[in-house]
């Protein structure tokens, strides 16, 4: 189902956002002295909105959500106080390598991204960049209680509120902050959607794509960056 | 060389089994990594379960046409490596498509992965692939100079480039093995072998940590997955290689299994014990230590 809103703010918005100087079209020497065109954002980025990617049906989607279920990348992403709860996960008292979760370094290779803690507006559109760049089937973690509704900064000036009116999210992990074993607990929980073939957020990411945008254009004012970032 | 249909099938089976034992004896090392830092790691079935996840990724992207054609060019460096391999010693059918001149053909194999990959990841343009690039390719030329040593120390010693002569020549017990004939080649080419397979202290062209991934930052989804599906092939392949030349060869796919699995564990037995070298560190360590060694089992057999 497909989220209301104003479209007409949206496309005022496209208009009129500002663009990174490193981002514009110019002219460049090449090395045998010829002059050509570069338009970094042609270039260097995907023009395409993101698509609806449709799952496969009856049991060869079952087994291969088993298989998402079993390997789960997490982005070694760590925004707020909360990353510092992942670190013990990968050492020997909590060692999350044996239920299958393992850290990758690059978004293209990740799955899961965990939003760990509070994020910042600036934080938020690394998060957005890196969040795009993730192929899909993907999932977002939202931990403690400032991805739900602002926690302890609900009223900061530079903080989001609620983080699925950005990115969406599969599961929450309430607490300020959630020890290691809730962690442990969400990654379970996101094992039991993703078998029942309810990870398909990205799949709502691409439907819901101007709502999600309008809204973190609405709260990101200097947007300097392409709209798709893939 | 035979070119009938049962052998082209049984080298498919011997591929079957090479790619499995590659992926449960990445997952054994890596839950002995796990086992020496106090953890209990993965499961052993992770790869396999992986690499169906990697397969199945639903978007994917490309930057170019040599995008495609790097692990393809991977694949194609652990798969000719494996063709030209005899994997089974007195085995018609497991010599696979070996011949009197396979060992130079496996040396440039073992390079030409590499290159592939390197033309395919710079075509992505992520910064970080081009300087696990430089780095690999910097540590690998210098991984080889002690291993091409020992081979022609070998070629020298018993007279042929084919490797199914070395393993014949060191049949009948394991004093006629070529670790206790030629020591000195041995030692150098082992020592290469530490680099070849890019474990810790030579692990810094995927230093995880400070570039990313390395080459393969922007591989993702089936890409990778062909990838790691090259490691897998590629890692016993070399370790075959290793048994072929140094340790007899072997009789039947059970010597085959532990001599190979040996071979392996000395890298990662070596990563587990020792922190990671600099690019600059590794590259003059290669040209030292193994490079003088792989000269005097040279001169020896002149």
């Amino acid at each position: 189902m497909e989220k209301d809103f104003d479209k007409k703010a949206l496309t005022d918005m496209y208009k009129d956002k500002f663009l990174a100087p490193e981002n514009e079209k110019r002219q460049v020497t090449a090395p045998d002295g010829s002059i050509i065109e570069i338009d970094p954002l042609d270039d260097y980025f995907c023009q395409e909105r993101p698509k609806e990617l449709k799952p496969r049906k009856g049991a060869v989607e079952k087994f291969l959500n088993w298989a998402r279920a079993e390997s789960l990348w997490v982005l070694g992403f760590g925004t707020g106080c909360g990353s510092i709860e992942i670190p013990p996960l990968v050492t020997p008292r909590f060692d999350m390598f044996r239920y299958g979760v393992q850290m990758r370094p690059t978004p293209r290779q990740s799955n899961v991204f965990i939003i760990s803690g509070y994020l910042s507006v600036k934080t938020l559109k690394r998060a957005i960049r890196s969040y795009e760049q993730m192929p899909s089937p993907k999932y977002i973690i939202g931990l403690g209680s400032c991805t739900i509704n602002g926690g302890m900064y609900w009223d900061s000036y530079n903080t989001i509120n609620r983080l699925d009116h950005y990115l969406p999210v599969d599961v929450y992990i309430a607490g300020c902050m959630p020890r290691p074993e809730a962690l442990l607990a969400g990654f379970g929980k996101l094992k039991e959607l993703i078998k029942e073939g309810k990870g398909e957020k990205a799949n709502e990411y691409a439907r819901n794509f101007d709502w999600y945008k309008a809204n973190q254009k609405k709260i990101i004012k200097d947007w300097n960056m392409p709209d798709f970032n893939w | 060389m035979d070119y009938s249909l049962t052998k082209f099938l049984w080298t498919l089976l011997g591929l079957f089994i090479t790619l499995n034992w590659g992926m449960l004896m990445s997952s054994t090392m890596r839950r002995i990594g796990a086992r020496v830092a106090g953890r209990y790691g993965i499961p052993w079935y992770q790869p396999w379960i992986d690499l169906t996840k990697l397969y199945s990724m639903r978007s994917q992207l490309t930057h170019g046409t040599m995008f495609y054609i790097g692990p393809v060019f991977r694949l194609m460096g652990g798969v000719g490596m494996f063709l030209f391999m005899p994997m089974i010693f007195g085995c018609d059918l497991w010599s696979n498509y070996s011949f009197s001149g396979d060992l130079i053909l496996i040396l440039y194999f073992q390079f030409f992965g590499m290159l592939g990959m390197a033309l395919g990841a710079s075509e992505g343009g992520q910064p970080y692939s081009a300087i696990g690039i430089s780095r690999g390719l910097s540590q690998f030329t210098t991984v080889e100079v002690p291993m091409t040593l020992a081979v022609i120390s070998l070629a020298i010693q018993y007279h042929t480039l084919s490797i199914s002569d070395i393993v014949a020549a060191q049949q009948g017990g394991f004093m006629n093995w070529t670790i206790m004939t030629n020591p000195f080649a041995t030692i150098a080419a082992m020592l290469s072998l530490l680099g070849a397979f890019g474990h810790s202290p030579f692990n810094l062209v995927k230093a995880p940590n400070e570039i990313p991934i390395g080459p393969p930052t922007e591989y993702h989804g089936t890409f990778l997955g062909v990838l790691r599906t090259n490691g897998a092939i590629l890692h016993v392949a070399e370790a075959a290689l290793f048994m072929n030349l140094f340790f007899g060869g072997a009789g039947n796919w059970f010597e085959l299994i532990i001599k190979t699995f040996l071979i392996y564990f000395w890298s990662v037995f070596v990563g587990t014990v020792f922190p990671r070298f600099r690019i600059e560190q590794s590259v003059v360590w290669f040209l030292k230590w193994p490079t003088i060694l792989g000269i005097i089992a040279i001169i020896i057999y002149m």
